[in-house]
């Protein structure tokens, strides 16, 4: 499904600020595989994500979903592809926007966008709907603007666009790290049917390492822009948390359980 | 005696209030919808005039030359446009930069600083010669039908597929490009379409005044941006469906005009204006930030979400 081989991306190159963030990554995903990735700050996950999704482009390697080179595709032509969720809650939504017309926006992603009405009646309809299974009450709320919302409704309203068109890959970038624990296990949760329910492929960051644990049937380390722990199957049904210290440990080559991994 | 030469004035306020908010709502497209500031309006702001004269003097029948004056704001919007995407100028720059290259252009059109028109000779839509008289002929009658027409338009336009994604390129560029909208091209065909309209507004006035002058779009991006403001503040509570907030940029362009005739009865001199609008402009600008500033309840990091969506 997912395919990225040997990507190598550094910012700022020949500056003091030199990063090299991505440094001969290379992952497969098969069909409706659920990975959750974890990895210190500056292991280069969320710039795997936006590599993925076009935000950046990659300086070596190449990506495809589906059996489709989209290495040199821009952002938004990577878009029919790609639902996604970031880490901030205002990133996945239009404020100024309505609920209704900001599901309507993602109900047209990668289709051509002409002159007809942004958003029918019928739709409508068919929003209140799916909108009820979020349990926020936010089905009556049609024509709110988002930017009246809180965060984790914010949140779950983004999942929902971003698996509204059914996507081949379902990008989460941390999107449950802003907010309080209770919403953020409620939009967990949400993910989870979600992905069950439509069977997506599906790449989670994550800086909980229990959640890492909980959720998924594959379990990616990334460590200095490179994947150094790839668990699945029956592996990942029994890891442990202290089973990924010792992994990340080995996979270092420090002895001292990196405090930045233990932010959780 | 203050009154009535007021009162006597009216109609003219009438009449240029109409045909700036025209684009005023032009401004009101980059300002509002893309968050863009465009400054490319002061220069577009007489090209539509000098392309109308040219045409019209030329032998062109006065609604094609409209046409035509349209067209060629919607040029100068996708050269900043271009600019702006294709070549990474920070937008603002990208504005001048047209601005500027189009005072030389707007100078070759017209072959000279200013060209009259004459109401006698070609059959204008508008002219201030009839605006106190109650006949067809009157140009505050077209106005009224140019500035519904262009509500009208725009309304059907930012409700469609495509409207909606030049909301939402303004409103969350990531958001947009995630969702599959091509933010370059949105963001040029916003640029265009305010463009257009305030060519098409330049296009009017040229006939109003009865000639197009180099230096009549100077400031222009600062009465727009009057006209929105004040609309935005006076009526923003009451006004909140989309044609009545366009509604209430027209109602801040009138206001506009009745302050300029106002302290223009006052005794100040015509050419006082420019200060007097930017003092107005930076001031409705300051009032709000200063409110948010000195006068907000202290919520903590409630405040940060209430903020970021202003």
């Amino acid at each position: 499904m997912l395919e990225l081989k040997n990507i190598y991306k550094t910012f700022n190159p020949g500056t003091v600020n030199e990063k090299r963030a991505l440094q001969g990554l290379s992952l497969s995903l098969a069909d409706g595989d659920f990975v959750t990735v974890i990895g210190g700050n500056g292991a280069g996950k969320s710039t795997m994500l936006n590599i993925i999704s076009g935000a950046y482009t990659v300086d070596e390697g190449s990506i495809s979903i589906g059996g489709v080179d989209v290495t040199r595709l821009p952002e938004y032509k990577r878009a029919p592809y790609i639902g996604r969720v970031f880490q901030d809650p205002m990133m996945g939504t239009a404020a100024t926007m309505q609920i209704e017309e900001n599901l309507a926006l993602a109900a047209r992603r990668g289709q051509r966008r002409g002159l007809r009405t942004g958003i029918s009646r019928a739709e409508r309809e068919q929003y209140r709907e799916l909108l009820k299974i979020l349990d926020l009450g936010l089905e009556d709320r049609l024509t709110s603007k988002v930017g009246l919302l809180s965060g984790g409704q914010r949140q779950a309203l983004t999942l929902l666009m971003a698996t509204l068109k059914k996507p081949q890959l379902l990008l989460l970038d941390e999107h449950t790290a802003a907010l309080d624990p209770k919403t953020a296990a409620k939009v967990l949760s949400a993910t989870e049917q979600i992905v069950r329910r439509d069977n997506l492929t599906t790449l989670m960051i994550t800086h909980n390492m229990r959640d890492a644990i909980a959720h998924g049937n594959r379990l990616v380390m990334l460590y200095d822009g490179r994947v150094v722990v790839d668990v699945r199957g029956e592996e990942k049904r029994r890891l442990t948390v202290e089973d990924l210290l010792e992994k990340f440990n080995q996979a270092s080559g420090s002895t001292e359980a990196d405090d930045k991994l233990l932010l959780s | 005696m203050f009154i009535t030469t007021l009162l006597n004035a009216l109609p003219g306020v009438v009449a240029q209030g109409l045909i700036w908010s025209i684009m005023a709502i032009g401004v009101y497209i980059t300002y509002k919808i893309l968050d863009v500031a465009d400054l490319t309006v002061d220069g577009t702001m007489c090209t539509g005039g000098a392309v109308f004269i040219m045409l019209v003097t030329g032998g062109w029948n006065p609604w094609a030359a409209m046409v035509a004056a349209f067209l060629s704001g919607m040029a100068a919007g996708l050269v900043t446009g271009l600019l702006h995407t294709a070549c990474g100028i920070p937008a603002i720059l990208a504005g001048i930069l047209t601005q500027l290259a189009l005072y030389s252009v707007n100078l070759r059109i017209m072959g000279q600083s200013n060209r009259p028109i004459s109401v006698d000779k070609y059959p204008l839509l508008v002219s201030a010669r009839n605006v106190r008289e109650a006949a067809l002929s009157n140009p505050i009658l077209v106005c009224v039908l140019f500035t519904a027409a262009t509500i009208g338009a725009l309304y059907w336009f930012f409700g469609t597929e495509q409207g909606c994604a030049v909301r939402a390129t303004g409103a969350n560029p990531n958001m947009a490009r995630a969702q599959g909208i091509n933010t370059n091209f949105t963001t040029v065909l916003g640029l265009m379409l305010s463009n257009g309209l305030v060519a098409l507004s330049a296009a009017l006035l040229a006939q109003y005044q009865g000639f197009a002058d180099v230096n009549s779009g100077r400031g222009a991006i600062v009465i727009g941006l009057a006209a929105v403001i004040i609309g935005e503040v006076l009526f923003s509570k009451v006004f909140r469906n989309f044609a009545l907030k366009l509604l209430a940029v027209v109602f801040g362009s009138l206001i506009y005009y009745l302050v300029y005739q106002v302290v223009i009865l006052l005794g100040l001199k015509s050419d006082d204006m420019k200060l007097i609008t930017a003092l107005i402009v930076a001031l409705f600008l300051a009032v709000p930030y200063w409110k948010g500033r000195y006068f907000a309840k202290r919520t903590g990091r409630a405040g940060k979400g209430a903020g970021s969506h202003a």
